[in-house]
């Protein structure tokens, strides 16, 4: 029998629309919009200066902190300025506007696209270049790569496990990556082992991927310690703590890290990208993103610069149907709603999905049934409608008590209540609230 | 007979020794409270709204008594007088403090600032704000879905439908501040109730660049600077791009009022100006 | 373009609705509803009817002129408690007494809580039980299965297996001799006894089961651990002395077991909300309803050890919390 996580689990509808069409490269951008803060933790700190020429590839903010990510230019051409722009939520951030001008390389990145195997760095050498090449994690979480590679003291790996899962519907970039990079990817993952010093490593792919297992299972064959995984489908199997759960059978602790059960996780596409960065150089300035709806005319995934506005890419597929209610930077469960589609593509986009309006919006709420499906599809084991009761009457103590911070967000609980209950909106909340708490408090 | 008697016995006995270890547990346990604690309580009004920072009416009656120097301590519904009594009762010095009131800044109503998105989640602005900036341009403005109204517990607060924003009833705003907390975005603030109710405030947070704040509303503060110039007190400072009055020093002149070119300064129970300033205004108007 | 709508994930939804578990179990209902009427005839027919039409008219008046709000009857709640109330009656009930007990079902069992959602006890059992206590002789009357077709109010009555049972083993009638006054196996499977009217037909209420499995209204843990438990509890007191105590299967099908496990025992609104919460329940209603058959003065218990354990929902709610994630870890040597 195939294997999946234990506890909860939805089947939300797959939709993989563009799950056959290849990845297409977009066109560059007249102009760029760089973010300075694109990953999870202190936003980078430009190096250029208005009117500086920069090179495709040349770094143009640095990390800021410990956890923070280098930015580098995704074309070549002049800074514009350095200035606000809305971001998908409608705040204003930091931006570095790049006037596009060719795409001139810098001359140390190997562009050819010969296979490179051999490994020759040490595995420090290894984590440094990843962090110089400003790889987060492309999965959606955008956490910096390198920081996730070096295990606090005293814990050990012993497993490298590799998201292929890609369980959020209508999202195919993974899989098209899986499918058109197979070789590069391995070559990534020999290179994670290395930096982790393990031995072993497993490629989780839910089993509506059968022509990637079959890829895949073909490449490994060539390289010591990885196999693949086929795994039962089963929404929210591309959680970290639930893919170590159906990978190994292990289950990290409440408000531990995976590092726990001596586990690290990597996306498919984070694989790809360190293999570019510490084989030929080249930093992340790329993504493979999905653009897709039920209303587009042409869904594709396509090979964008960072920095690229989403309505080039929306254009690329076929134009914005006029019924659109609802777009989506990242798949129909985790995803977030943008305000506008004059935003730039980020390290974390994933996918673009555009939804007609008759889908767009909710069903009105009813009380609670107390049915207890919400209890049955939480993949923490957790109780949503209680949470949701807690956050919105602010009783926090109970709320952390009840566990309110080992959400995963994953949303399976509104997706399944038939009551159409806001619970995870109100559970965030009640997350943000006792994490500010609970960091009052050892501070 | 003497199944009565043995009954009555029995009954008496019992009662007897239940009435010693009542007694002496009464005495065991008890504990020492002053008696001033509760005559404090008694002045305070009852409310138990946590204005003044303490779970309730009894904890803040306590603090009162334990504190030395109340002058800190302040309860918001009873105000001065109520203070005074209760310096009174306890001998202490009570600050004087000049009542207060909650205004809301942000005057943007639908006409002004208009929707850019539906926002479709929770109906409240505190999962809204997290979420995102909110369904207009001004990701500083009023999000309309009642956070503040649902703290007020003294009714003193309505969401006027037609502007959607919400409405402070000043005579029964007790100034607790339930709704400063309550409101993410921040635009509730306690100023100095005034003399005769009179004050001026910019109604308006918005720390967006003029142009930027201006395109997404038509009210908003767009920091010209106008009115720190006109201001003959130096009540008015600008920091990022948005003016602020500070009400320990405006002497409610109304010059700044007559400036702001968004008329994003508000004045509040003013009497109506003189004949000419009232032209002016309306000939001003359709150039806005 | 138009406007965007913004919303916080998850930005899908099953499809599910109150409406489609409420009208499943509703479709779950029909074969007992067709079982009754096979075996009760008229009887089966106007009682049902009219429990479910009042149950419907009090939600909608209550929901109207009570509590002011939007009636929303259509919704299907009210018309399951109808059903259930009526399929925990003689099918031979005078018009008012139903009419009481949907009253006292929606009025006191739902309504007064503040509707759906927040009830504490089944509304249906409510109604079953305050009937059962103020009416006990024509509560206690039961139709005879298929004789009574024709009639309704002047059914031809007996006594239900259970009864028989009870009485039987109170004046020291020995289990083979009782054994013969029963119906056999086979007649009690398909609902050839008499006793309510929704309750006789065990076949047509585990179609209902597996109807509203497939469909994940309900999940197994109750009814399940309900029958399990009845079953192993009798099947111990069978083992210790066959002659003094009947064979678990006989417990399994009389009564209003199978109802009271598949149907009532679920209410979404009534039941705990974990699923070891849900076993813990399932015992306890198991454990009651035997202690009350075997031991107590009533022939059946299933109501009242539902509405006993309904009373215990929240503490278990508060205690039994489901397996939490990360738990079972096992902390690895590298
Ligand atoms: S969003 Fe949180 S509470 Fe809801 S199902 Fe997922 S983990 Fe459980
Ligand atoms: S799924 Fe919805 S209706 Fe059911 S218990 Fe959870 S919150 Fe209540």
């Amino acid at each position: 029998m195939l294997k999946t996580f234990s506890i909860g689990g939805i089947h939300p509808a797959e939709n993989k629309l563009s799950a056959q069409n290849p990845i297409a490269t977009l066109d560059l951008p007249a102009q760029a919009i760089v973010m300075l803060a694109q990953h999870i933790g202190a936003p980078a700190e430009p190096v250029v200066q208005k009117g500086d020429i920069v090179k495709t590839g040349q770094l143009i903010a640095k990390a800021s902190g410990f956890v923070s990510a280098n930015i580098h230019a995704p074309v070549s051409g002049t800074i514009e300025k350095i200035d606000d722009v809305a971001d998908a939520s409608g705040y204003k951030r930091k931006a570095i506007f790049i006037k596009t001008d060719g795409d001139e390389w810098l001359e140390t990145i190997d562009r050819t696209p010969d296979l490179k195997k051999e490994i020759s760095l040490s595995p420090a050498e290894i984590i440094q270049r990843i962090a110089d090449a400003g790889i987060v994690g492309m999965g959606g979480a955008t956490f910096p790569t390198h920081i996730k590679l070096a295990p606090p003291p005293g814990k050990k790996c012993d497993i490298l496990i590799i998201n292929g899962v890609e369980c959020e519907p209508y999202l195919t970039a993974d899989h098209r990556v899986m499918l058109e990079k197979g070789d590069e990817i391995m070559v990534g993952i020999a290179i994670l082992m290395k930096a982790l010093s393990v031995n072993k490593a497993i490629i989780g792919i839910e089993n509506n991927k059968p022509d990637a297992i079959a890829h895949l299972n073909k490449m490994a064959q060539a390289y010591q310690g990885i196999s693949i995984m086929p795994l039962k489908v089963q929404y929210p199997q591309g959680g970290e703590k639930q893919l170590i759960d159906a990978c190994i059978g292990r289950q990290v602790p409440s408000g531990k890290l995976p590092i726990e059960v001596g586990a690290v996780v990597q996306n498919i596409g984070t694989a790809l990208a360190i293999y570019e960065a510490v084989q030929k150089n080249k930093p992340l300035i790329e993504r493979v993103i999905t653009v897709t709806g039920k209303s587009v005319s042409t869904p594709g995934n396509y090979l964008a610069r960072i920095g690229t506005p989403m309505l080039s890419l929306i254009e690329a597929s076929g134009g914005l149907p006029v019924d659109t209610g609802k777009i989506i930077g990242g798949g129909p469960m985790m995803g977030k709603a943008l305000t506008s589609i004059d935003i730039p593509v980020t390290k974390g986009s994933s996918g673009l999905l555009i939804m007609p309006d008759r889908e767009a919006t909710r069903q009105p709420m009813q009380n609670c049934i107390r049915c207890a499906k919400c209890v049955s599809a939480c993949p923490m084991g957790l109780e949503p409608y209680l949470l949701m009761v807690l956050s919105q009457k602010g009783i926090w103590d109970r709320a952390e008590e009840e566990k309110v911070m080992d959400c995963i967000e994953c949303g399976s609980c509104s997706f399944t209540c038939p009551s159409q209950r806001p619970l995870l909106d109100h559970i965030r909340l009640g997350k943000n609230k006792v994490g500010q708490i609970m960091r009052s408090r050892t501070k | 007979m003497s199944v009565v008697m043995i009954t009555i016995a029995t009954l008496v006995v019992l009662g007897a020794t239940a009435a010693v270890i009542l007694y002496a547990a009464a005495q065991k346990f008890k504990v020492y409270e002053d008696p001033r604690i509760d005559q404090v309580e008694a002045v305070l009004p009852a409310a138990n709204c946590g204005g003044c920072g303490f779970p309730g009416c009894r904890a803040f009656a306590e603090a009162l008594v334990k504190a030395d120097d109340i002058s800190t301590l302040l309860c918001p519904v009873g105000g001065a007088a109520v203070m005074a009594q209760a310096a009174g009762i306890l001998g202490k010095e009570a600050a004087a403090t000049a009542p207060m009131v909650a205004v809301v800044r942000c005057n943007g109503n639908c006409d002004v600032r208009p929707k850019t998105n539906n926002y479709d989640g929770a109906s409240s602005c505190a999962i809204a704000a997290s979420l995102y900036g909110g369904d207009t341009g001004c990701s500083f403005g009023c999000l309309g879905l009642g956070d503040c109204v649902d703290a007020c517990q003294f009714d003193a607060m309505y969401m006027d439908e037609k502007t959607g924003l919400p409405v402070i009833i000043e005579d029964k705003c007790v100034a607790c501040g339930a709704c400063v907390k309550a409101c993410p975005k921040i635009i509730i603030q306690l100023r100095k109730k005034g003399p005769k109710s009179r004050r001026i405030f910019v109604s308006c947070v918005n720390k967006d660049k003029g142009g930027v704040a201006r395109k997404a509303c038509e009210v908003a503060c767009i920091g010209c600077g106008k009115c720190e110039k006109v201001c003959p007190h130096g009540a008015i400072t600008i920091t990022n791009n948005l003016a602020y009055i500070d009400d320990e020093k405006c002497k409610l002149c109304r010059k700044c009022v007559e400036v702001c070119p968004t008329n994003a300064i508000h004045e509040i129970n003013f009497p109506p100006r003189k004949e000419k300033t009232t032209e002016e205004k309306t000939e001003e108007a359709p150039a806005n | 373009m138009n406007k965007l709508t913004v919303s916080p994930s998850p930005h899908v939804h099953s499809g599910d609705s109150v409406k489609k578990n409420m009208y499943g179990v509703i479709i779950a209902l029909m074969p007992a509803l067709l079982a009754s009427l096979w075996f009760f005839g008229v009887g089966a027919l106007v009682v049902t009817l009219t429990s479910v039409a009042a149950c419907l008219l009090f939600e909608f008046l209550i929901q109207k002129y009570l509590l002011n709000r939007a009636p929303s009857i259509l919704d299907g709640s009210a018309i399951i408690t109808g059903l259930l109330l009526a399929f925990n009656l003689p099918s031979n009930l005078p018009i008012a007494l139903i009419i009481i007990g949907a009253a006292v079902s929606i009025g006191i069992g739902k309504m007064a809580f503040g509707g759906l959602g927040n009830n504490p006890f089944n509304p249906a059992l409510v109604g079953r039980v305050f009937l059962l206590i103020s009416f006990p002789v024509q509560m206690t009357s039961w139709p005879l299965p298929i004789a009574s077709r024709m009639s309704y109010v002047d059914a031809l009555t007996g006594a239900t297996p259970l009864a028989v049972l009870k009485e039987g083993v109170k004046s020291g009638q020995s289990m083979a001799e009782l054994t013969e006054k029963i119906p056999s196996s086979i007649n009690l499977f398909l609902g050839n006894m008499g006793g309510s009217l929704g309750e006789v037909a065990a076949i047509a209420l585990i179609i209902g089961l597996a109807y509203m499995l497939i469909r994940r209204i309900i999940t197994w843990h109750i009814p399940v651990s309900v029958i399990a438990t009845v079953l192993i509890f009798t099947g111990i007191l069978h083992l210790v002395d066959p002659q003094q105590y009947v064979s678990p299967l006989f417990h399994l099908l009389t009564g209003g077991l199978l109802l009271g496990a598949i149907f009532m025992a679920t209410d979404y609104v009534t039941s705990p909300m974990s699923h070891p919460g849900m076993i813990v329940f399932g015992v306890g209603i198991g454990v009651i309803t035997v202690l009350i058959r075997v031991f107590g003065a009533y022939p059946e218990g299933v109501s009242f050890a539902i509405l006993i354990m309904n009373a215990f929902t929240p503490l278990i709610n508060k205690y039994i919390k489901p397996k939490a994630f990360g738990e079972v870890a096992k902390p690895v040597k590298a």
